[in-house]
Parts: C-alpha cells; structure tokens; sequence
C-alpha cells in the first residue's frame, strides 16, 4: 500500500513537472529565445549596425533620462510612504495604500490620456503653463515634449518601491524605532541605523524592478511622444522600426529589443541573487 | 493588531513629515491627472457619453477585452496552481531557474513581448508555421490575442498561490488520504479550499492587468475592427491619435471604473484573507 501510493506520487510529480516545464518553455523562454534568434538573423555587423543609428542612441538617452528621474522620485517616494503606513495608525491607511497602488491597475494608455488632459491643448494646466512660459520667457512644453515622457514614466512606475518594502517593514513591527525613539534618537537617525537594515534587499529589489519598467513603458508613453529621434524611448523606436514592416527594420526592431531582453534577464538574475541574501540573512537570525 | 489600536500618542517621530510628502507627491503625480479625466468627461452630457461609449467598435472592444482576460485568466488559474504547485512541493534540478523564470513577464517590456509573440506565431514563425500547416491561425486573431494576455497574467497568478502553498502543512492532505479520500477528492477538499482567495487575487490581478494590456496585445491581435479583435486600450490610443479626446476619456472613465472595482473586490478579498489567517 505505502510503496504503492510512493510510486504513484512520482508518477505524478514528474507528469506535472514536465507539464509546467513544457508550458513554461512554449509561454516563456521561446518568445525570449525568438528575439535573440531573430536580432541575429542578418549577421552581427547588422545587428551592431541597427545598434548605431541616430534614432536608437536618441531613444535610449531619452529612456534612460526618464528611467533615472522616474526611479529617484519613486524611490524616495518609496521610502517616505512605506514609513508613513507601517510605522504609524491613521484612519484611511487602508484607503491610501490602495491610492498608491492606483497606476498598478490602470491602463498605461489611461495614464497617458490622463497627463493629455492635464496639461495638453484641453488640459486645465494647459493656461497655468502659458502663463509662467510668458511671464519667464520661456517654453516649458509637458505632452509632446520629455517632460511629458518623465512624468509618464513616474507614474506607471509610482507604488513598486513603496510595494516591496511595506511588507517586510510590516513584518519587522515597530518596537525597534519605538526604543530608538524613546532613548531619544532622531527620525532620521532610526531610519538609518535601525530600518534601513532591514529594508536594504527588498529597497534594492523594488528599485531594480522600477528601473525595469521605467525602461520597458510603452502605452503612456506612446500616448505623449510623438518626435522619431526626440521624444522617443526604445520601446517606441522598436514599434517604429516593427510597424515600418520591411524585413531589414524588422530584424532592427529585434536589435533593439534585444537590448531589453538583456536588461531582463539581469532583472531576474538579480532578483534571485537579492532573494538568496535576503534568505541568508533570516536564516542567521534565526539560529 | 490591537495593542496598535490603543496606542494613541505617536512615539515614532515624522508622521507630519512623511503624511505631508506622501500626500502632496500622491496628489500631483498620480490623482491630479486621473482627476482631469473625470473632469473632462464630466463636461459630456449623459446622451454624448452614451453616445460615445455604444459605438458599435467601442462595445466590440469592451466584449473583446473582457471575454478574452477572463479567458486568459482561467487559464492563467490553471497552469499557475499547477505551478506554484511544481515549484512549492517538489524538488528537482533547475527548479531554482524555473522559479526566476516565472517573473519574465513583469520584467520584459510588453513591446518586445509583442513583437516577439507576434512573430513567433505567424505563419513564418516557428509556432506559426506548423499550426498555420494544421490550418489553425494564430497571429491575428483572438487566439493570439489570448497567448499575449496569458504571457503577461501568468506571474501574478504564481506569485499569488506561492507563499499561501508554502504556509500549507502537507499534514492534512495525508490525513485526508488516510482516511480514505482519493488524490483527487483530497485536492479538491483540502487542498483548494485553502487556495481559494490566494486564487481569486491571482485572477483578479491578472484580469485587470489584461483588461488595461497595451503593448504586447497590439502587434500579435491585428486591431481589425471587422474581426472584433481590437482591445479597449487599442481604441482609445487610436482616439487619442485621431485627436477625438472626448471619445478616448468617456471610454477611459468606464476602464477606470471597471478596475475601480476589481481592485475594490480585491482588497476585500485580502481583507477577508488577512482575518482568516489571523484569527484562527
């Protein structure tokens, strides 16, 4: 009987293994390998040569402007705001939490039609800003323009750093800061002899994360920039290079696709490595 | 929980600080804009709206959205139970690659998930090629539209069962079996009921996430209005690029209303969630 029932537990260990390996394979790993293949279809020198034009160095210095910007905001957003809800009670925390985590579950394209109606031809920013370019002289375009592309960066990015460390700050409590604080330490003091410790991988991990999507963001984006070789992020560039539909600009769109998928797979790698600290570190404090 | 309660005086210093900052930095990022599209809409009289919102592409669009992210979500519920069931109680090589791999989806740009999808299944594609031979099509049609939506919703399914998997003891499912449930009445018994709300926030996350799916959605769905395969964001990009704000904000109010209440009933399955695990 025992034997019998050990037989049949492997039986079905290795089914829903190779099942899970296969759907994983076919949903997962082929679309990955499919854009390192296809980048490569034409030959390195193509592939290095889609790399170097005007257009793609553009579009990942516009990316990684607004990849920066967007991760510092957010980051010390982050910080301030996990603070603010696992170090204190307040009524409507329930409520702001779930503020926060707004551009999560919205549409990225809601998110560019949001910045559009603020500060577009029809937003009610629109006249706030004629005024202040008139009274400075200046010419502070937002939709259309980079700051039009930060700002659509930081929102759809907005709640992952304040997500990855609001559950490990929960679980750390309040006790440590509140000794700290009654020996007579300042804010900032605690947060960086007694929280920070504890928040260090899960802050690096949502930071990373963040960095991930502020590089790969492509419905806001694409609402707010319309400038080939200006305004343009990578993700734009590609889906310019993939809709112009010729096979060399296709094969380049996978050139420059590949660039992300690198960046990825060290988000992965990364993620992993952190993990492993992470786990490192509780398992020392737990013997 | 309840000691918090009580506790009435703030020992903890910066709760001005970091209130004022989190609040100022919510409102101008985030809820400012949102709010210019409920203003902006709010200016369309009832029968414009609804004018604007019953157009026949719009409804094909909203029926496309739908039926295909609840499609996609079960099928997301599926594979991920089997999943997280894989990765939380077996121990095999490469498990660890495996259990990394899961969270591609969140870190690879939606456009390079499109255009990659797309061309893997159409009819030169690798997948695309032999289906195409068996006379199915799969680029271009809601099929596709369906393996975009499952590439993105797979993780939060996943990560959702993971950790309620882990904290399950095995005790009970071998208790049940020694008492003479089959493999199958155990699961079903023992098993899912425990999984249930981890389940239905995996499913509600991933619905939603498909709902609001832009970029990997495009290029493998070919947006034909004929066939009812463009999706809710696609109509309303189109809109915006036709310059026709007030049809591209009516259709955004009823998205936001609609992940207004998914993201409602998660919270409160999470509520529920939170209770039961801490009190009993």
């Amino acid at each position: 009987m025992k034997s019998n029932r050990k037989s049949g537990s492997q039986g079905i260990k290795w089914v829903l293994i190779s099942v899970s390996v296969l759907f994983m394979a076919i949903m997962l790993v082929l679309p990955l390998v499919s854009v390192i293949v296809n980048s490569l279809s034409l030959g390195i020198p193509f592939y290095l040569k889609s790399l170097h034009t005007e257009y793609t160095l553009s579009a990942l210095m516009v990316t990684l402007l607004a990849a920066v910007i967007a991760v510092l905001v957010n980051t010390f957003f982050g910080i301030v705001a996990a603070w603010l809800i696992t170090k204190f009670s307040f009524k409507g925390k329930q409520t702001l939490a779930a503020l926060i985590d707004i551009p999560f579950s919205i549409s990225p394209v809601i998110a560019g039609l949001a910045f559009l109606m603020t500060f577009g031809r029809l937003g009610w920013a629109n006249s706030y800003i004629n005024q202040i370019n008139q009274l400075f002289g200046v010419d502070i375009k937002i939709v259309f323009a980079l700051p039009g592309v930060v700002l659509a960066t930081i929102f759809v990015t907005f709640p992952f750093v304040s997500r990855e460390i609001i559950p490990v700050l929960h679980a750390q409590g309040t006790d440590e800061e509140e000794a700290a604080a009654l020996m007579g330490a300042s804010g900032f003091y605690i947060f960086r002899k007694i929280t920070f410790p504890h928040i260090k991988w899960a802050l690096l991990y949502g930071v990373i994360l963040c960095t991930a999507r502020a590089l790969g963001e492509f419905g806001a984006v694409n609402a707010l920039s319309k400038a080939r070789g200006k305004t343009f992020t990578l993700p734009l560039e590609i889906d310019a290079l993939y809709l112009a539909g010729s096979s060399d600009s296709i094969t380049a769109a996978f050139a420059v696709s590949s660039i992300l998928v690198i960046m990825a797979v060290t988000v992965i790698v990364a993620r992993n490595i952190l993990e492993y600290q992470a786990g490192k570190k509780q398992g020392r404090y737990e013997s | 929980m309840v000691k918090k309660y009580i506790k009435k005086d703030r020992v903890i210093p910066g709760f001005g600080l970091t209130m004022g900052i989190t609040l100022l930095m919510l409102s101008f990022l985030v809820l400012l804009p949102l709010l210019s599209v409920l203003v902006f809409s709010m200016r369309l009289t009832p029968q414009e709206f609804i004018q604007l919102i019953t157009k026949e592409n719009v409804i094909n669009s909203f029926q496309t959205s739908i039926l295909c992210s609840l499609i996609a979500a079960v099928i997301n519920c599926f594979f991920g139970i089997i999943l997280a069931w894989v990765l939380v109680r077996y121990e095999f090589p490469g498990k660890r690659i495996m259990d990394g791999l899961i969270e591609l989806p969140f870190a690879l740009p939606t456009a390079v998930a499109g255009i990659t999808l797309s061309k893997l299944y159409s009819d030169t594609g690798i997948l695309g090629k032999p289906l195409a031979q068996l006379g199915l099509k799969i680029s271009y049609t809601k099929v596709g539209l369906l393996i975009a939506l499952v590439f993105i919703g797979l993780p939060f399914v996943v990560r959702a069962i993971q950790p309620v998997l882990e904290k399950l003891d095995p005790q009970y499912e071998e208790a049940a079996y020694i008492l003479g449930a089959g493999r199958i009445r155990t699961f079903v018994k023992v098993v899912l009921p425990e999984l249930k709300p981890a389940l239905w926030t995996g499913f509600g996350l991933a619905f939603a996430r498909g709902m609001g799916e832009y970029g990997s959605v495009i290029y493998i769905s070919g947006n034909s209005a004929k066939e009812k395969t463009q999706v809710v964001s696609y109509v309303i990009m189109q809109k915006l690029n036709y310059v026709d704000y007030a049809g591209a904000t009516a259709i955004a109010l009823v998205m936001l209303i609609i992940s207004f209440l998914i993201l409602l009933l998660i919270n409160m399955i999470q509520i529920c969630q939170s209770r039961r695990t801490n009190y009993i």
